[in-house]
């Protein structure tokens, strides 16, 4: 730890050096800025995010450095904010030498702030924003490399009817997320035949006693709440020791080791989706696993492989747009060089943008919580993945189909 | 909690019983005043908290009998009943032990020490502490459940009741001729004070705000005890039934504390005039730091009991439930200390049966829960500005 402390000091010290020594040759430098919570609660997630953005620029902008130019690193601490990352978001604007953009962890803080990214023509790319209304809003600036809640909502919906259940309780956080997805479960669930025996949104964060009498009244098959871990994994261990004996089921919010720490023996066998599985499961994320590991000292957290892609995609992008001008290219070149981003074959799969900036074939994953050791959280059970095109592309689909 | 309280001084049916002989001497006894006279009042209080709900919530069952289709409120009224109850009485009981920290320092100092919600919350992450502590040294699994709630409700109580004396003495005393806005805002700022050292020593021991009890992974904290009412075969958590008898238990004890000793004495006569009894010879600072361990030392007592039940704290978690005592507080009378009880039994009921009911009225929902809660609150200040069992607001309480 003190080696890493040391190491990380003189890193910032040499970037600090580093930042004052090219500001007087501003002409060939190149910045990519990334925000996420680097501070709070969520911040597991967003230093992992940070740390994937980092390790790509490291050894991926070869391309660029062969052009004679220097990339840079900038990372911001967006707090898990909207105001804190709209104010960075003003900052990253106002740097000419930054050409793209790795965030956000919260979807709540990535509309605001791409509003701001977009006035000014720069490229945002965004490893983990799962809310449909980050690329439904159809600006050309915003890209991600993830999947959509009105398709993971769904996912899990099916796979509770695959599970055997026909009575489903929903409970949501009462956030733009949680109520969000919970809302897209109900509808594929009352679509697909389940029975709904309840939909509630509670702000309640530890004390679920009076919550779950009616659950138990009701006796569903599968409990879905869409929320955060911190919120879930409390619920779950307390409707456990209430007598509750059905199936739990969640979103991406359950993806973090946190959830198995908390909610104890309670948690071993919640099922969640996902749109990031952990790294292991991707075929071609071995080496960045390893990589990740030696540099940072442990193990990559969910949405690090994506904040990885997302920045290599960003680094072709500007290198393609700064060859065709010769010069340090126009951010809204850059944009338009990222959404023409076709068959990039990254760490998490093939990606290609449709006309909003989605994947048009997103991954979908459904995984089983295996132990309440959190350290063993990564080993958590893959029990599908799904590919499903993201709604334009599914429009474009249809339409191609009647007309053959 | 005084004796003479409950027993008014008309004359009624009972007036042969309650003025002869044996009855007056059995209510001098020390069997009636310090045992059987709390845990009546307690048990008055609690069936007149379910019966008025229950029958509340009937009302509303035969009003809607299918207020979505294919529910029945009437049968998921049956079936959820004795779960209400049992959920609403135990989080009453926590609300009421709290609000008891709110009402005592109410009652000498005039002043709502806003920090107690915070005081709860370090008795919560004490209670933690203590248990990581012996899951560490191997032996949490070895001690009888029992004496690990009681080891670990004493500790969080006398850590807490040394933390209130200590926040007294640093943040309170001082100002004490201050006019009285100036100790509130002293008491937001040590809550905030609270809150972030708690979440700084946490980020440094163990690296995680979450605080996870490692007995919610025990057999007997884990598993529910199945109960059979009627029909309905209904199961307990062990937590709730805990909360209950531990509740039960300290305000016996407070009540012979209060009522009983030279200490509870004095404390209640400088409730009265504190300057007077001050000339008779009471140590004034003494009995007010009395005040605040016996207060700290109940929000700590329901800080770990509150963790047992709900199995993971974080510095923040007092807010909640210190907002719910100290509205219980106020709902029974603030400085009255059976108010404190009644308040937090009614704010405890209301919220479990809102919660337990709403799901079935969707246009409503468990998210208005507190919006209905308070909702009340306002509508009885409104009649009893001075709460349920407040007195009236010119006379001292």
């Amino acid at each position: 730890m003190k080696k890493f402390l040391a190491l990380a000091g003189s890193a910032a010290l040499v970037a600090a050096l580093g930042v004052s020594a090219v500001s007087a040759q501003d002409d060939n430098v190149i910045r990519i800025a990334s925000q996420s919570p680097l501070s709070g609660g969520q911040s597991v997630l967003g230093v992992s995010i940070s740390n994937g953005v980092r390790l790509a620029i490291e050894q991926l902008s070869g391309p660029l450095t062969d052009l004679g130019y220097i990339v840079e690193y900038v990372p911001f601490d967006d707090q898990a904010t909207p105001e804190v990352g709209v104010s960075n978001a003003q900052q990253i604007v106002a740097d000419p030498t930054i050409l793209a953009v790795i965030g956000h962890l919260n979807s709540g803080v990535a509309i605001p702030s791409s509003e701001v990214y977009n006035d000014n023509d720069l490229v945002m790319i965004s490893p983990a924003n799962t809310n449909p209304l980050v690329t439904d809003r159809g600006l050309p600036t915003v890209n991600r490399v993830c999947g959509r809640d009105d398709l993971q909502g769904p996912t899990g919906a099916n796979y509770a009817a695959e599970l055997g259940a026909t009575s489903v309780y929903i409970l949501h956080d009462t956030t733009a997320y949680g109520q969000g997805v919970a809302e897209f479960f109900q509808s594929e669930a009352e679509a697909i035949g389940l029975t709904v025996l309840g939909f509630e949104g509670t702000e309640e964060a530890s004390n679920f006693d009076a919550i779950v009498q009616p659950i138990l009244a009701l006796s569903p098959d599968l409990i879905y709440f869409g929320g955060i871990y911190n919120q879930t994994a409390p619920f779950i261990s307390q409707a456990r020791s209430a007598g509750y004996e059905g199936l739990f089921m969640g979103p991406d919010g359950f993806d973090s080791s946190e959830f198995a720490s908390i909610a104890g023996d309670a948690g071993v066998g919640t099922y969640y989706t996902s749109v990031a599985g952990p790294a292991s499961i991707y075929p071609n994320a071995a080496q960045f696993i390893e990589d990740y590991t030696a540099e940072f000292g442990e193990g990559p957290q969910p949405f690090s492989a994506q904040a990885y892609d997302a920045t290599a995609i960003a680094l072709a992008a500007i290198a393609a747009a700064a060859e065709e001008a010769g010069a340090v290219p126009a951010r809204a070149d850059v944009a338009a060089a990222v959404r023409a981003t076709e068959n990039y074959e990254g760490l998490t799969g093939n990606i290609t943008f449709d006309d909003n900036g989605d994947p048009e074939i997103g991954l979908y994953y459904v995984l089983q919580v295996g132990s309440a050791d959190p350290d063993e959280w990564s080993n958590n059970e893959l029990l599908a993945t799904l590919e499903i095109p993201s709604p334009l592309m599914a429009a474009a689909m249809a339409e191609a189909t009647p007309s053959s | 909690m005084s004796a003479e309280s409950l027993s008014p001084q008309r004359r009624g049916l009972l007036d042969p019983i309650t003025q002869s002989p044996v009855w007056q001497r059995f209510r001098q006894s020390a069997i009636y005043r310090y045992l059987l006279f709390p845990i009546g009042q307690i048990v008055i209080f609690a069936t007149f908290a379910i019966v008025l709900l229950t029958v509340v919530a009937y009302i509303i069952a035969i009003l809607y009998p299918e207020p979505r289709p294919n529910i029945n409120l009437l049968t998921q009224l049956n079936i959820q009943l004795p779960g209400m109850i049992i959920s609403g009485i135990s989080i009453g009981f926590v609300y009421a032990m709290i609000a008891l920290g709110y009402t005592l320092v109410y009652g000498v100092l005039k002043f709502i020490n806003f920090a107690h919600s915070e005081v709860f919350m370090v008795g919560a992450v004490v209670g933690f502490a203590f248990l990581n502590f012996l899951l560490s040294l191997g032996v949490i699994e070895v001690w009888n459940p029992i004496a690990l709630v009681i080891a670990t409700v004493i500790i969080s109580a006398i850590v807490c009741g040394l933390l209130a004396v200590i926040i007294e003495r640093l943040a309170y005393r001082p100002l004490r001729r201050a006019p009285r806005l100036v100790p509130l805002i002293t008491a937001i700022g040590i809550s905030f004070i609270l809150q972030d050292l708690v979440r700084a020593i946490a980020s440094f021991t163990i690296n995680d705000f979450n605080l996870s009890y490692p007995t919610r992974n025990l057999d007997f904290f884990k598993n529910p005890i199945p109960m059979t009412f009627g029909d309905n075969e209904v199961r307990v958590r062990v937590t709730s039934i805990i909360i209950i008898i531990a509740a039960i238990i300290m305000l016996v004890i407070l009540n012979y504390f209060v009522n009983g000793t030279k200490s509870g004495r004095g404390i209640r006569a400088i409730s009265m005039d504190q300057s007077t009894a001050g000339l008779m010879g009471i140590p004034v600072n003494l009995m007010i730091s009395l005040t605040f361990f016996i207060g700290g030392a109940f929000g700590g007592a329901a800080g770990a009991l509150f963790g047992l039940n709900v199995g993971t704290v974080t510095p923040y978690v007092g807010f909640v439930p210190g907002l719910k005592a100290f509205t219980a507080a106020v709902l029974g009378g603030i400085g009255n200390i059976t108010g404190a009880l009644l308040g937090g039994l009614l704010i405890g009921m209301i919220e479990a049966y809102l919660n337990g009911l709403l799901v079935y009225f969707p246009a409503i929902g468990i998210r208005y829960t507190d919006i209905i809660t308070f909702g009340i609150l306002i509508a009885v200040l409104i009649f009893r500005p001075s709460g349920l069992l407040g007195e009236r607001v010119d006379e001292k309480v």
